[in-house]
């Protein structure tokens, strides 16, 4: 493998590890929030507990994952210098709004709810419990604005004196943390979080069940775990009909690959798996319209018109066009001749668009690959309903006091757990497997994103990480699964 | 001010459980940037200014992928 690989692996390896803490602190930050309300209404002791044991493996959860979102700012700077040098402040910025938010609302809100139970008063807690939660929430979206960016670069011109692109007015932050993607993909990740966080309450709630321990604390945290997971999935639906939608308008190859559609069309039809496939369908998820045009990938590399009447121009006119623009920016950069230096401009601005495919060599650069991104997205949506009929099951016999007994479905719950990460990870398979060669859709490859290195040093930090991260993922697993034997302090009943 | 200070002085005192989740926090950070940071994850353009920058970039975006280096990470 080459430094690409190895570079794109570190990274893929470093965000994966990330998402494993990430939904869990978004989705059980709701479910103990929702049960710390209900002991500040109902003035229920039951309830404190009951959120008191949530919380604990909240902070276990909290504790390991901390900082692992700091390596990868660490290989922005030195595996994709290029990259991180070419988007300047506009990724900055976002990653700095949440890093101070961050830190500042954790160290705050997170101290009250763990120091504060018998010091501050109720109501003061349950908001800083919330507010934890909240937190978190929003932190994501600043880097889900800077994901969303890279993948629907909005709001931004490219300056060829300082080779960045740059946000010029304070409209231009506004269309950047407004962007389409990012909103999408902020709502279907944070959704997917509580779908997580239901998942695992309902499936570590079950294994009381199936051990005839805390069968009241059991029942109840499936309820609430249920319901939180069960809302998650339903939005993670709509959210996801909405990242279906933006893929088809700014990036139509990520489609084509999900669906493996080589020639695309009118009334095109959804697969679910090879040789099963819905009439219509496709048309109606990425256009919501049944007569929709959706390209396949060879309508991509050939031109087509789009929905709205647009002609797109083939891959080649694209490399064309996006030659053009790094010639014009040599001479920019090169010559003293003011005339000379207007017009390399004007080419350049011109043509700025499709700068990113003058580095490719040949049109089929552009084609992800179709069959990791094919069966990514099969999984994601596979284990999403299977996900949302366990919720479904779980919560409706916990609401109807008939789970006594049903040790199958304990068991299921369980194996539940890791299929919610797998579930999860499938879906940033698509999202990111699916828009390569691109690190800003468009504009740049990763092949020239790369910092200049050697793969040798870049395998030897992959390793080091691959030990170091399943070190602490082995802590973490050994702690929280001394707090679940522990058990909750609510009475054994 | 002074209760606030008192506020995380109890807080911490007083842990249980929560106690060896600061020490993993410790070790996590003192890994994080006392040797990985600076061993080895030093950034590709540390020390250029921002011309310099631009210029090595543009030079990038312009010209031939350049070929691998063996002088990073302080190895």
């Amino acid at each position: 493998m080459d430094v690409i690989a190895w570079s794109r692996l570190q990274f893929a390896m470093t965000a994966a590890y990330h998402w494993l803490f990430v939904p869990f602190t978004l989705g059980v930050a709701m479910v103990m929030a929702v049960m710390e309300t209900l002991y500040v209404v109902k003035k229920d002791e039951f309830w404190k507990k009951t959120a008191q044991f949530w919380m604990k493996l909240f902070a276990i959860n909290f504790a390991v994952g901390i900082a692992t979102g700091i390596i990868l700012e660490f290989e922005f700077g030195t595996n994709w210098s290029n990259y991180s040098w070419f988007v300047g402040d506009l990724f900055g910025a976002p990653l700095a709004i949440e890093g101070i938010l961050a830190f500042f609302m954790e160290a705050t809100f997170f101290a009250v709810m763990f120091f504060g139970w018998d010091k501050v008063s109720p109501r003061f807690h349950l908001a800083s419990t919330w507010l934890t939660g909240i937190g978190a929430t929003i932190s994501a979206y600043w880097i889900l604005v800077a994901n969303g960016w890279m993948q629907n670069p909005v709001g931004t011109t490219f300056n060829p004196e300082t080779v960045r692109s740059e946000m010029a007015s304070a409209a231009a932050f506004w269309e950047v943390i407004s962007n389409p993607v990012a909103v999408s993909k902020f709502f279907h990740s944070v959704t997917s979080g509580w779908v997580t966080g239901g998942v695992f309450v309902v499936g570590i709630s079950c294994w009381y069940l199936l051990k005839n321990r805390q069968k009241k604390f059991a029942k109840a945290s499936i309820l609430v775990g249920s319901i939180v997971g069960i809302v998650g999935s339903f939005a993670v639906m709509l959210s996801g009909d909405a990242s279906g939608v933006h893929a088809a308008e700014f990036q139509p190859m990520k489609l084509a690959a999900a669906e493996g559609l080589e020639d695309g069309g009118r009334k095109a039809a959804f697969t679910i798996v090879p040789g099963i496939k819905i009439p219509g369908m496709l048309s109606i998820l990425a256009t919501h319209d049944i007569n929709g045009f959706v390209p396949g990938i060879n309508d991509i590399l050939n031109g087509y018109t789009d929905n709205e009447g647009n002609e797109i121009p083939s891959v080649a006119e694209k490399m064309a066009m996006g030659r053009e623009a790094l010639v014009a920016l040599s001479i920019y950069r090169t010559t003293d001749d003011p005339s000379e230096k207007a017009e390399a401009r004007y080419a350049l601005e011109e043509n700025v668009q499709y700068m990113g495919y003058g580095h490719l060599e040949k049109p089929e650069d552009v084609i992800p690959p179709v069959g990791v991104v094919f069966w990514a997205f099969r999984f994601m949506i596979g284990l999403g309903m299977l996900l949302l009929l366990e919720l479904l099951v779980v919560g409706f016999l916990a609401w109807k006091d008939k789970l006594e007994g049903k040790k199958w479905l304990f068991i299921a719950a369980l194996v539940c757990i890791p299929l919610v990460y797998i579930c999860g990870q499938a879906g940033w398979v698509v999202a990111e497997v699916g828009r390569q060669p691109w690190t800003i859709q468009g504009l740049l490859p990763v092949n020239v994103a790369i910092s200049s290195l050697s793969a040798g040093a870049v395998k030897t930090t992959f390793f080091l990480f691959l030990a170091i991260f399943s070190l602490f993922l082995v802590i973490e697993i050994r702690i929280l699964i001394g707090a679940i034997k522990k058990g909750p302090e609510t009475p054994n009943e | 001010m002074n209760s606030v200070w008192c506020f995380y002085r109890d807080g911490f005192r007083n842990m249980t459980w929560g106690r060896p989740l600061i020490w993993l926090i410790l070790l996590k950070v003192f890994i994080l940037f006392a040797i990985l940071r600076v061993f080895f994850f030093k950034p590709s353009m540390a020390g250029l200014n921002d011309e310099e920058r631009s210029r090595v970039v543009g030079e990038r975006l312009t010209g031939p992928p350049a070929p691998p280096s063996e002088n990073t990470y302080n190895l």
